[in-house]
């Protein structure tokens, strides 16, 4: 099986924690990962913002970085939505411009091997129990483009509630957008905010430690809104949950000392 | 050219990526086809069944729902009209005449010359119906001789509506269409006439009549089961 | 489209003002937040709803592809029933169409139906211009109307005012335009139902000319279809003497066994309901029932424009549900006023802009009035994938591209006030295909790191107002892999990435950095 790791350019960028858990837990299962350092973003930001030519070297470089896997897995729910989702359209509309068919071939390729991490687990790897330990209370929102665009339905939180120590506790209103949206959260900043605002609302209310998503754009805004209320509450990415391990006893001091960080 | 060719040339001319000839009227491909793989009723009931099921849909949407037979009917009609404290109930013309033997309250006719300020003198109106919907507690008039035309059923401010069981009583929305004519004007009545638009709570009774009674006849006797029907009726609705 | 939205500020800065209204806020997320649980199980109810949705979007898909031919042919059946139809090319036209009809009755008082599409051409302004008075009888059409307010919701256009506020427009309003409302009027829903019920059967009673729109023409039949709760649309359809209908073209269906799909999906999806309390239908005239007089106005106004985009053709499926805007989280934040039109929500933001073109600031910003969530494409009934349409348009507003423009086709210019954000686009996307540049360039932002504020000046603003700057890592993730695996792909030392150093063995909820950096980390707590 040969593996490939999308790292993303948000994660790659900002969050290289998340990254570093998908190649601990994928190896801790026993798979091979690749990284191609040819990778670089999927083309969502320039894409959504109505840009679609801007993402059309992007689409092609993803389409060479990994032509030798047979499977991609990104840490992403929003970004492997946009290759699934849209790489299609934009070749569609490429070859609809009578700009040949490569776009078309590229979406074609890409669309079938791209995996976000949790489909890949219960999907491909077939399994639900991936030996984690989190000694926290979380709750989980399941982001937009996770939850209907790809379909993910329950795996992620199959996944959660298979993890030693995790106590998950139910999000009020969890189907219901951040508010992030790209830059949707700079171009209508007030609704954005207000959405925002009644998110981490109901993140407060379960009573958990920590949130957990597959998407860390949306953790971003979750995380940013979170800090500046100076609410104890802790983003996490879900492939971070899934990495922790017994054996160390850092986890509930460090849970308790650290303050809000990011 | 006139507006109309214009619309025409438009609607052709943005449709410039559909083949030439494509769909009815055209020499080409059928268009994009419907699948219609929806189901004609959902789920499996005998003619019994579905006639509880109108009963139920209709009590969920506030009508109040009474069963009888022929000879019970125009006794529960006098009834039901007494209760009211009616005192003229509109007829259309082409109703049984036995569904009033047992009223003394006035009857009125609809004429042409009637004006709806006069109609809005009735107290009650009492009409058959063309056929009535189980899943979606639906009764469908469709202006025939025992249902009068459309306004009779409106200004009234008490509709008595008597349904044929089973016959009259389909199980769905796709059974109910080609048992009646598109040419006839036709009234859906699901329920009294409600509104939703004060902060979505939801309030029966605004223009149309804000009491819709259901009389369900059977054919056949009712046997001991109609009996406790109609005491349970009698109580209001069900 | 109507002149009375004209002069609407664009979107993100009306949308502003509407989220510091905390009772409009208040009374939004109540409402639609009960009609949603409320449609989500009207739906529930049907195993069959993923066929219907398929078939009614099939259906309305077929019939654009053909809608020259499906006109025609309804044309020709509303004649034959006895009605007499007129094509519209605009709002202007459609106006002095129904304003003529009107006059020809010798009447100057009409009694309507609530109705999108005499909305969105301002009929009863042109009326009023006119000199003929044109009573909204829909309820919520009538707290806008006697409150001098704009519609929000396109099934319940009165959804920003609260009960008290209703009762308030009564007492003050109700006087001027007929009956008073009731003495010592509260504010009961109840109460204030029959407040309208008696101020409007005066005009019922009265009325010579009723103006409707339709839900459904069927091509095959000539019949119209209205939808409705209250009865006031039977009364404006059965008692006058004259029945004016505009409609807008995209309203056809083939046949009449197309109605079996729509009305399931329209109720349930609308008000929730399994089926609404009142359906009229009726083909042409009937002698002794009803109008003796039938006028159909047919209304392009935009929609052959919108029916010329391949990708955008797709809105004109949509049904006036309003379920995308029950569901949306910006329409439940935003408000209806925002969208600058009588489509407000997701479908208005992708209707207006292609109706009326991307004529301004305002339909320039309605794609963007969106975060892609999905929601509504969700829960649509004909399966308008909303999202895709949004980003068809966006694209439209920053790069240009086709568009028919009043029948013409024509290449639009790439609108104002994008240049900035075209270039940092254009730069993004280099460096995104050029990551050595990338890479140098996120190292750098490491090593400043200790620098960055978590409040940004300038453009950067509209996001740190209210979130925090996220903080840039020590080592991105490439040059951890880099360091520790050495190699561009493949397998790196295990123990490196094992369990003893890897991520997350050692990490608390929320720790984002390497382990390594933990207790510089703990410095920087706010």
């Amino acid at each position: 099986m040969r593996v490939a790791l999308f790292v993303t350019c948000i994660n790659d960028m900002l969050h290289p924690r998340t990254g570093q858990a998908v190649v601990a837990l994928l190896e801790r299962l026993g798979v091979e990962v690749g990284f191609p350092a040819e990778q670089s973003c999927c083309g969502q930001p320039q894409f959504n913002t109505g840009y679609r030519q801007a993402a059309e070297p992007l689409m092609r470089r993803f389409d060479r970085a990994f032509k030798d896997y047979e499977y991609v897995v990104t840490p992403s729910g929003s970004c492997a939505a946009m290759v699934r989702d849209n790489y299609p359209r934009i070749g569609a509309k490429a070859a609809a411009e009578g700009r040949g068919r490569g776009l078309v071939d590229a979406a074609a390729f890409a669309v079938p091997k791209m995996y976000e991490l949790t489909e890949f687990l219960v999907d491909v790897l077939k399994v639900e129990d991936v030996g984690a330990y989190f000694p926290h209370t979380v709750t989980y929102h399941p982001t937009c483009h996770g939850l209907r665009v790809l379909g993910l339905g329950d795996r992620p939180r199959r996944l959660l509630e298979h993890v030693e120590g995790l106590e998950l506790r139910e999000l009020p209103g969890a189907e219901e957008c951040c508010g992030f949206g790209g830059t949707f959260a700079v171009k209508n900043p007030a609704v954005s905010a207000a959405m925002g605002a009644d998110k981490v609302r109901h993140i407060l209310a379960s009573g958990a430690e920590a949130v957990c998503a597959v998407d860390n754009s949306c953790l971003l805004h979750i995380g940013g809104t979170l800090s500046r209320r100076g609410a104890p509450v802790r983003p996490v990415h879900i492939a971070e949950i899934l990495a922790s391990t017994g054996g160390t006893a850092g986890t509930a001091r460090n849970a308790r000392t650290e303050g809000s960080v990011r | 050219m006139s507006s109309r060719d214009m619309m025409l040339a438009r609607v052709r001319q943005a449709l410039a990526d559909v083949p030439a000839g494509e769909g009815p009227g055209g020499e080409g491909r059928d268009g994009p086809p419907v699948a219609r793989g929806y189901q004609r009723v959902h789920g499996a009931r005998t003619r019994a069944q579905t006639v509880d099921l109108l009963a139920e849909h209709l009590a969920d949407y506030r009508a109040i729902v009474h069963r009888t037979d022929a000879e019970g009917l125009p006794g529960l009609i006098g009834r039901l009209l007494a209760e009211r404290g009616a005192r003229s109930v509109l007829v259309p013309p082409g109703l049984d005449v036995s569904w009033t033997a047992g009223t003394d309250v006035t009857l009125v006719e609809d004429r042409a010359s009637s004006t709806a300020r006069e109609l809005d003198l009735v107290d009650s109106v009492l009409t058959g119906c063309a056929v009535a919907i189980a899943e979606t507690g639906t009764l469908i008039l469709d202006a025939g001789p025992d249902q009068g035309r459309r306004r009779i059923t409106l200004v009234p401010d008490h509709h008595l509506c008597v349904v044929r069981v089973p016959e009259q009583v389909v199980g769905s929305v796709p059974e109910a269409l080609p048992r009646v004519a598109p040419d006839r004007p036709l009234t859906w009545i699901s329920g009294p006439s409600a509104t939703s638009d004060i902060e979505l709570d939801r309030v029966e009774g605004v223009h149309g009549p804000r009491t819709l009674e259901v009389i369900l006849l059977s054919a056949a006797p009712e046997t001991d089961r109609a009996g406790s029907r109609e005491h349970w009726a009698g109580s209001g609705e069900y | 489209m109507s002149g009375t939205y004209l002069g609407m500020p664009a979107f993100p800065r009306a949308a502003a003002t509407a989220t510091r209204d905390t009772r409009l806020r208040a009374n939004l997320t109540h409402a639609t937040h009960t009609i949603r649980d409320k449609r989500a199980k009207a739906v529930a109810e049907l195993d069959d709803w993923a066929q219907l949705r398929a078939a009614g979007a099939a259906v309305k898909d077929r019939t654009l592809r053909r809608l020259d031919h499906y006109l025609e042919q309804l044309e020709a059946a509303v004649t034959a029933a006895g009605g007499q139809v007129h094509w519209a090319l605009d709002a202007d036209e459609a106006n002095r169409i129904v304003t003529r009809l009107v006059r020809e009755t010798g009447e100057s008082e009409v009694v309507k139906v609530k109705s999108m599409a005499t909305q969105e051409i301002g009929l009863n302004e042109a009326l009023a211009g006119a000199g003929i008075r044109a009573y909204e009888t829909d309820l919520a059409e009538l707290i806008v109307q006697l409150g001098h307010d704009l519609p929000s919701h396109i099934l319940v256009p009165a959804i920003h005012r609260n009960r008290s506020e209703i009762r308030d427009i009564f007492r003050r309003e109700m006087a001027s335009w007929g009956r008073p409302a009731p003495e010592g009027l509260g504010d009961s829903p109840a109460e204030l139902a029959e407040a309208a019920r008696l101020h409007l059967r005066e005009k019922f009673l009265s009325a010579k000319v009723g103006i409707s729109g339709a839900n459904f023409m069927v091509a095959e039949t000539g019949t119209l279809v209205v939808v409705e709760s209250e009865g006031n649309g039977r009364m404006c359809l059965t008692l006058p003497e004259t029945l004016i209908s505009v409609v807008g073209i995209e309203k056809v269906v083939p046949s009449w066994q197309d109605l079996e799909i729509f009305l399931q999906l329209l109720p349930r999806s609308s008000t929730a309901e399994r089926m609404n309390p009142y359906t009229s239908t009726w083909t042409g005239t009937t002698d002794g029932d009803g109008p003796q007089t039938f006028h159909l106005v047919l209304l392009d106004n935009g929609r052959t424009d919108t029916l010329a985009d391949t990708v955008g053709r797709q809105a004109l499926r949509c049904i006036r549900c309003s379920a995308c805007l029950n569901v949306c989280p910006v329409y439940e934040r935003a408000g209806g006023h925002a969208y600058g039109s009588p489509y407000p929500g997701p479908i208005g933001a992708i209707l207006t802009p292609q109706l009326r073109g991307l004529a301004g600031p305002l339909e320039e910003s309605l794609p963007y009035a969106s975060s892609l969530c999905g929601a509504c494409y969700e829960v649509c009934p004909v399966a308008i994938d909303i999202p895709e349409v949004l980003v068809h348009l966006r694209e439209r507003v920053v790069q240009g591209g086709p568009v028919t423009l009043g029948g013409t086709r024509t290449v639009l210019q790439p609108a104002k006030g994008h240049a900035a954000e075209r270039a940092a686009m254009r730069a993004v996307g280099w460096a995104f295909d050029h990551p050595g540049a990338l890479r140098a360039g996120m190292r750098l932002a490491a090593r400043t790191r200790r620098l960055h504020p978590r409040r940004l000046p300038g453009p950067g603003r509209a996001w740190s107002r209210t979130r925090d700057v996220p903080e840039v890592p020590a080592e991105s993730f490439r040059d951890w892999w880099q360091r520790t695996r050495g190699t561009s792909s493949g397998r790196g030392t295990s123990s490196e990435s094992g369990t003893s150093s890897g991520p997350g063995t050692s990490s608390g909820p929320g720790t984002t950095s390497g382990p390594d950096t933990s207790s510089e980390r703990r410095g920087d707590v706010k």
